[in-house]
């Protein structure tokens, strides 16, 4: 009876720490700068949206949104194609190349990107391509690309081989084992592996920091970083970015919950 | 057999990328950290071994590896003990305890620019959050200047990524111990044994691989943490917060020694690489990448 009433309140106790900054943090974007600093802890005395108007008005909101969603749809795309065409090489060749592959993965995988973000800078900026989306995109690409290869082909490897030994002997040519066998085969993997590496791109703030300096070109979690030098002594007004930024993200947790979860673990196991 | 010879087709759209815009700058990167590049200049001299003495030598960075470590070991225990318990506690799949996993899953997928932003509003001294109920509850003499005191500013980032991460260790945890057969927790508790009995000789044992799976995972991703501190402190006060990535990310862009920047950055290759094999040493094979 007590070990339940513990159990219950620890519960309890940590619903509460998860929640109640996230909650705190929505009533803030309701509140003038006034409330905020009389009154940080009370409930908005209306529930204004003000906050969300003047950053639609003050910043480019559209073209931030645009840039996130551009890039990482783009990103995730190509991904999961180029990916899972080389996880799909590599177990139908299973030989000295596809190791060799292999390793090269591996390297991709130990290297933080903190370490190569000088040169892959210096790299772009020697092509042109810093303050590009397409620039932002094809290094994101090349980042990812290790993890997901792991992840694709960690899936690829428990399809039966003699499935593809009949289908070749049937005169399939291995386009055709791709696209008709492998890849329906793979559709939920791919979801999963796609909630990751959407996730993951949508936030990324450490490459879209180096690579672009144009508003225009921004993607969210950048800009929310210039509001930080903008709104510096305006908490609601920051904050309500904060909220704009992470609502797309709590929606589509609230639909693909169960993708999120095992795209995120898988993704953590591998990584 | 009966591979054909257009698989290899397959390879070069992705492999032509992944060499041009990750192993080529990677092994760029390895060539700079023998020079005295600026990141701007035309000109570039080979120095052999300076950037390496001058990074080994200097104090900022013997500072930012011992906060690194700091930073590490604090988020690993804390993410470590508190999953460990809210997962024995939401083990049983009910509709209750699902709900509550997703709940306490949801701040990990936040940005970490958001999370950043979130834990400097908590910590604002005068408007934040934790202040506030510190002082509601009567226990104003604990209320801190959490980002602003060099002594505990570390901590009070830690806190954050713990924060935004527990969630996911939940989940691998739940996992592990789903894993373990019913009948080893049965039989024990028919012989009389209590509750902390079972745990420690039968749930703990079984449950090491997740837990090391956990620590491992939360390891490195502590020892790579750069955007939180890059959003809520730079690293300052006086570089009480300087982890190895801010100190890369300043000595290069702000600092503009591409060179020094480089050789930092191969150090904390070496480092991660080090830490990387102890780990994989520790992990069962059947939990390395395959």
């Amino acid at each position: 009876m007590v070990s339940r009433i513990l159990r219950k309140l620890l519960l309890l106790m940590y619903a509460i720490i998860i929640l109640l900054p996230l909650l705190m943090v929505a009533a803030a974007t309701m509140k003038n700068q006034q409330q905020f600093y009389m009154n940080p802890l009370g409930l908005p005395s209306s529930f204004s949206l003000e906050n969300y108007r003047n950053l639609f008005v003050d910043q480019p909101m559209i073209a931030y949104f645009s840039n996130s969603i551009i890039v990482s749809f783009t990103a995730v795309l190509l991904l999961l194609i180029l990916a899972s065409l080389i996880s799909f090489g590599l177990y139908r060749l299973s030989n000295k190349f596809a190791k060799a592959i292999l390793v090269l993965f591996v390297v991709g995988l130990m290297v933080p990107s903190q370490v190569n973000m000088i040169p892959i800078y210096s790299f772009l900026r020697d092509m042109g391509l810093t303050n590009s989306r397409t620039g932002l995109i094809l290094v994101t690409i090349s980042l990812f690309m290790p993890l997901s290869v792991f992840m694709i082909s960690g899936f690829m490897k428990s399809l039966p081989r003699e499935v593809f030994e009949s289908a070749s002997i049937d005169g399939a040519g291995e386009g055709r084992m791709y696209m008709q066998i492998a890849i329906p085969l793979a559709v939920p993997y791919l979801a999963a592996t796609a909630t990751f590496l959407f996730v993951s791109v949508w936030n990324d703030l450490l490459f879209p920091l180096l690579l672009i300096t144009d508003k225009s070109k921004m993607t969210l979690p950048l800009a929310l970083l210039q509001f930080q030098g903008e709104y510096s002594t305006n908490y609601p007004g920051l904050l309500t970015g904060v909220v704009i930024i992470s609502l797309p993200m709590l929606f589509m947790f609230l639909f693909l919950q169960r993708f999120f979860i095992s795209g995120i673990t898988a993704g953590s196991l591998k990584g | 057999m009966g591979v054909r010879k257009t698989i290899y087709w397959f390879f070069v759209p992705g492999l032509l990328l992944y060499l041009t815009f990750f192993i080529y700058p990677t092994l760029k990167g390895l060539y700079y950290s023998f020079t005295d590049w600026d990141g701007m200049s035309e000109t570039l001299n080979f120095v052999g071994l300076r950037n390496y003495v001058n990074v080994a030598e200097n104090t900022i960075f013997h500072k930012a590896l011992f906060n690194n470590l700091k930073f590490m070991f604090s988020v690993v225990i804390v993410q470590t003990l508190v999953s460990l318990v809210l997962a024995l506690l939401l083990v049983r799949n009910t509709k209750v305890n699902i709900g509550l996993r997703a709940l306490y899953f949801f701040p990990t997928i936040l940005s970490s620019a958001a999370v950043g932003f979130i834990g400097t509003y908590l910590y604002d001294p005068n408007s934040g959050l934790l202040n506030a109920v510190l002082n509601q509850i009567g226990l104003s003499f604990l209320s801190n200047n959490w980002l602003g005191d060099p002594s505990i500013a570390i901590y009070s980032v830690a806190g954050i990524q713990a924060w935004a991460h527990i969630g996911q260790m939940i989940i691998l945890f739940v996992a592990g111990l789903h894993g373990i057969p019913e009948e080893l927790n049965e039989a024990p508790r028919l012989d009389g044994g209590n509750r902390w009995q079972i745990f420690r000789f039968v749930t703990w044992p079984l449950l090491a691989p997740a837990a090391t799976l956990v620590i491992a995972y939360t390891t490195i991703q502590s020892f790579k943490a750069f955007d939180l501190i890059y959003v809520m402190t730079r690293g300052g006060p006086s570089y009480s917060t300087e982890i190895l990535s801010t100190y890369i990310y300043s000595a290069a862009f702000q600092n503009y020694n591409f060179g020094h920047a480089s050789a930092a950055s191969i150090y904390f290759l070496a480092i991660i690489a080090l830490v990387t094999f102890v780990q994989f040493k520790a992990l069962r094979s059947d939990k390395l990448p395959n």
